[in-house]
C-alpha cells in the first residue's frame, strides 16, 4: 500500500464514511477511550507542559542537526556490523530491501507494524517477486487477511472493524470455527503466527526512534511481535523515516515516555526494545545480518520550510484521537495511510497537493490537535499554511470552497447585498428547520448536517441585534 | 566485522542544503535541555516507597506481585511454578540462580539452562517451555518494568517464547523510572563497554487492544507475568 489508499474522490470517501454507522460508533468510542486514558496518564505524570517543551526541544535540536546525527547513527551501526542504506525515494528503499531478500533466497518475511513500510509500498514490491509477507501486529494482520483493507488509524489500524466482521473474515480465510470473542480470535492468530515467526527467513521492522550515540534501534509495542520478528529470523531489516532519531538513550527515554502516554495512555508499553547491530558473538538468537534502511521520500524537502516542525512528529496519534473531523468521517476518508490532523498536514507534503489538496480543508481549525501534540507541533497553523499555499501558489482551491467563497464574495462585496443575504437566510432555511436547528440542510450544508446539526439563522441578524441593543432591543 | 554504508554523501548533503548551511558531520554536542521534568518523578522515594509504587503499578499491568526475602525465595518460586501449571522451565546461564539457591527447586521441576553451544536447540526448548525465568537487571518502579540484557548466556527467546514469564527482582535493582535506566546504560557506553545487542524493557504480559479496543492479554509473547521482589541478602 503506498501513501494513497483510495482513488475515489474526497467527497465520495467522506460520504461513505459518514454513512458507515458502525465505523462512526467505533471511532467515537475509541477516541473517547484513548483520549481519556491519555488525560489520566498525563495528569498522573504532572508537569506535562515541561515534558512537552522538553520533547519539542529535543526534536527541534535533532532536526536542525539532522545530517550530524544521521552520520553518527550510520557510523555506529556499521561499527557493530550492520549495513546502512540511505534511500532518497520509496522505490530505492523497497528495491534495496527486495534485493537483499532475493539474494538470501528467502521465502517468508515476517513484519512488525511500520507506517514507513506502507509509505514505500514495500509489501507489494516483495509480493511481486513471490515472497510470502506476513504482518504480525494483530490489527495489521486482520487487515492483511481481509484482502489488504487499508489502515484507518496509525496506532490501531483495524479500528473501523467490529469483532463480528473480523470473525467472518477469519471464517472465510483462516478456517476459523469459534466465536467473535476477542480472546478466541486472538488465540487463533497467536497459533498461526507463532509458526510464521519460527519459520521466517527475514524479519522487517519500522523504527520508533534510532539512537545515534549507540547505533541502536528502538521499538515500542504491546504485543511483543517486533521482538519475535527480530529474535528469530536470520536477517533483520529495519526501515526508518530519516527524522526518527535521538542523540542518546537519555532522549530516547524522554520520547518513549511521551509516546506511550500520548498514544495509549500507558506509562510504558509492554515491550520497549533497543537493538544494536546483529547478534553478538556466541548469541543463539537475534539476526546474523542487520540492515538499516533510512528513507527520505520527500522529507528533506520539508526541511528549511515553514512546515519543518511536522518532522518533529513521533506518530503517537494523539491528534487523531481528539480530532472532531476524524471522529465524523473516519480514517479511510482521508485516502492516505496518514489520517487525521497529522495526515492532513503530512500527506500533501509527502504525496503532493494533486492527491491530497482537500485534506487541509478537512479541519475545523479548532486547535485540539495542537494542544494534544506531545512535541508541540502547531498542527492547526500548518493546516492553515497549507490552505494559503493551495490558494496562493497552487491555485487549486477545492471546488466547493470556491463556490462558497464566490457566493460570499458577491454577497459580502456590497453592504446592501450582505444585509439582504443575511436577512433572507432565515426564510430561505425555514423549510429545513426544526425549532432552532437545521438537521437536513440543502446544498453546501448537506454533508455537514448529515453528521450533525446546524444552528438555524436567527431572525435577528447580529448586525441588527447590535444596532438594536442601543435602543433597548427595539428595532430603530 | 564492520558493515557497509551506501549513498550517505548525497543524502546528507541534500539535508544540509535544505537546512541552508554546509554539511555537519562532527562537533555537535547536545545542549543542556531547558526542562528536566523526568528527574522529578519519584525523586524523594525511599526503597520501600519504590516497592509500593511497583506493587500498585503491577495491578494495572496484569502482573502478579510477590515480595519475599532471600531465605524464602526458593519456596515462593516453587509455589509460583505450581500455580502456573508446572511444565518445562527455561532460564539464562546466570550465577544469581545458584546465589539464591534456586537450583533444588528448578531441577526438581525440570529446567533447561541456556547453553549457547547447543545452538538452535535452545530456541526449540524455549518454544516448548511453559515458564521462562529471568533476573531483572534494572527495575522501573513507575511503570513496573524489568530490564533484561541479552548475551550468549541469556537468549532473547527466554522471555518471549514460553507461555509465562517470571522475573526475579532483587530489591536493589529498583529505580524510580526509565530515566535512571537510560543513565545506567549511558554510563556503560561512556566507560567504553559494549551495549548488549538486545536490551528489553518488559512490562507485564504481551497484550493487544486491536479488536474493538478490548484488551486481550497474551498475544505473541507470554500470557502470564509474575514478579518476585527479593529483599537483598
Amino acid at each position: 500500500m503506498a501513501m494513497k489508499t483510495s482513488s475515489a474522490k474526497f467527497k465520495d470517501r467522506v460520504d461513505e464514511g459518514i454513512h458507515n454507522d458502525f465505523m462512526r460508533l467505533a471511532v467515537s468510542s475509541a477516541q473517547e477511550r484513548l483520549h481519556g486514558r491519555r488525560l489520566t496518564a498525563v495528569d498522573e505524570l504532572g508537569s506535562w507542559e515541561d515534558w512537552r517543551s522538553l520533547g519539542e526541544e529535543i526534536r527541534q535540536h535533532v532536526l536542525s542537526n539532522l545530517d550530524f546525527y544521521l552520520h553518527q547513527l550510520a557510523e555506529n551501526v556499521s561499527k557493530r556490523g550492520g549495513h546502512v542504506f540511505f534511500a532518497e525515494t520509496a522505490e530505492e528503499a523497497s528495491g534495496y530491501i527486495k534485493d537483499v531478500i532475493v539474494k538470501k533466497k528467502a521465502k517468508k518475511v515476517v513484519k512488525s507494524k511500520s507506517m514507513v513500510t506502507e509509505e514505500i509500498n514495500l509489501n507489494a514490491t516483495l509480493e511481486a517477486v513471490g515472497l510470502d509477507v506476513v504482518e504480525t501486529d494483530l490489527g495489521e494482520y486482520i487487515l492483511q487477511v481481509d484482502d489488504h483493507d487499508p489502515p484507518s488509524h496509525i496506532v490501531a489500524p483495524a479500528l473501523h472493524k467490529n469483532k463480528e466482521q473480523i470473525r467472518d473474515v477469519f471464517k472465510e480465510k483462516l478456517a476459523y470455527t469459534k466465536t467473535e470473542n476477542p480472546e478466541e480470535l486472538t488465540a487463533h492468530v497467536r497459533g498461526i503466527l507463532r509458526k510464521d515467526f519460527l519459520s521466517a527467513d527475514v524479519g522487517i521492522t519500522g523504527c520508533n526512534f534510532a539512537i545515534a550515540e549507540t547505533g541502536s534501534i528502538g521499538l515500542v509495542t504491546n504485543e511483543g511481535n517486533a521482538d519475535l520478528v527480530t529474535a528469530l529470523p536470520k536477517t533483520q531489516i529495519t526501515v526508518m523515516g530519516m527524522e526518527r532519531l535521538v542523540p542518546t538513550f537519555d532522549e530516547f527515554e524522554v520520547l518513549v515516555s511521551l509516546l506511550t502516554r500520548s498514544a495509549v495512555g500507558q506509562r510504558l508499553t509492554s515491550y520497549i526494545t533497543a537493538l544494536t547491530g546483529p547478534r553478538d558473538e556466541g548469541d543463539v538468537d537475534g539476526p546474523e545480518e542487520f540492515h538499516l534502511v533510512i528513507v527520505d521520500n520527500g522529507r528533506s524537502s520539508i526541511l528549511g520550510t515553514e512546515f519543518q516542525s511536522v518532522l518533529q512528529c513521533i506518530r503517537c496519534a494523539a491528534c487523531i484521537n481528539v480530532c472532531p473531523v476524524y471522529r465524523q468521517v473516519g480514517g479511510h476518508s482521508y485516502g492516505s495511510i496518514y489520517p487525521g490532523p497529522i495526515g492532513a498536514v503530512l500527506s500533501p507534503l509527502l504525496g503532493g497537493y494533486d492527491d491530497f489538496k482537500e485534506l487541509p480543508y478537512a479541519s475545523t481549525l479548532c486547535a485540539a490537535c495542537t494542544d494534544a501534540c506531545p512535541v508541540k507541533i502547531p498542527l492547526h497553523d500548518l493546516l492553515r499554511k497549507h490552505r494559503e499555499v493551495i490558494v496562493e501558489k497552487e491555485k487549486m482551491v477545492p471546488f466547493s470552497e470556491k463556490m462558497a467563497m464566490k457566493a460570499f464574495g458577491i454577497g459580502a462585496a456590497s453592504p446592501m447585498l450582505y444585509k439582504f443575504g443575511s436577512k433572507m437566510a432565515p426564510s430561505a432555511m425555514s423549510p429545513f428547520k426544526t425549532g432552532d436547528i437545521i438537521s437536513k440542510g440543502p446544498g453546501p450544508l448537506k454533508t455537514w448536517t448529515e453528521s450533525r446539526e446546524f444552528p438555524a439563522p436567527s431572525k435577528e441578524s447580529f448586525r441588527d441585534w447590535f444596532k438594536n441593543r442601543e435602543t433597548g432591543g427595539k428595532p430603530s | 566485522m564492520t558493515g557497509t554504508i551506501q549513498n550517505e554523501g548525497t543524502f546528507l548533503n541534500k539535508i544540509a542544503k535544505n537546512l541552508g548551511r554546509a554539511p555537519i558531520t562532527k562537533g555537535i554536542t547536545r545542549p543542556v535541555w531547558k526542562h528536566a521534568p523526568q528527574f522529578e518523578v519519584l525523586k524523594h522515594a525511599t526503597p520501600d516507597d519504590l516497592v509500593n509504587e511497583l506493587q500498585e503499578q503491577c495491578k494495572r499491568v496484569h502482573t502478579q506481585f510477590h515480595l519475599t526475602d532471600s531465605k524464602q525465595v526458593a519456596h515462593l518460586l516453587k509455589q509460583v511454578i505450581e500455580e502456573l501449571g508446572n511444565g518445562q522451565l527455561i532460564i539464562p546461564k546466570d550465577d544469581r540462580f545458584s546465589d539464591y539457591q534456586l537450583f533444588d527447586v528448578l531441577n526438581e521441576k525440570g529446567v533447561h539452562v541456556w547453553d549457547h553451544q547447543a545452538g538452535k536447540k535452545n530456541i526449540e526448548l524455549a518454544e516448548s517451555a511453559n515458564i521462562g525465568i529471568t533476573f531483572s537487571e534494572i527495575t522501573l518502579a513507575e511503570s513496573a518494568t524489568v530490564v533484561l540484557f541479552s548475551s550468549k548466556n541469556h537468549g532473547r527467546s527466554i522471555s518471549f517464547l514460553p507461555a509465562c514469564h517470571v522475573s526475579i527482582i532483587p530489591k536493589s535493582t529498583i529505580v524510580p523510572r526509565m530515566t535512571q535506566a537510560a543513565a545506567a546504560i549511558r554510563s556503560k557506553v561512556n566507560r567504553g563497554e559494549v551495549v548488549p545487542s538486545c536490551i528489553n524493557f518488559i512490562t507485564g504480559p504481551s497484550n493487544s487492544a486491536d479488536i474493538e479496543m478490548d484488551l486481550v492479554v497474551g498475544v505473541h509473547g507470554p500470557i502470564k507475568a509474575v514478579y518476585i521482589i527479593v529483599e537483598d541478602k
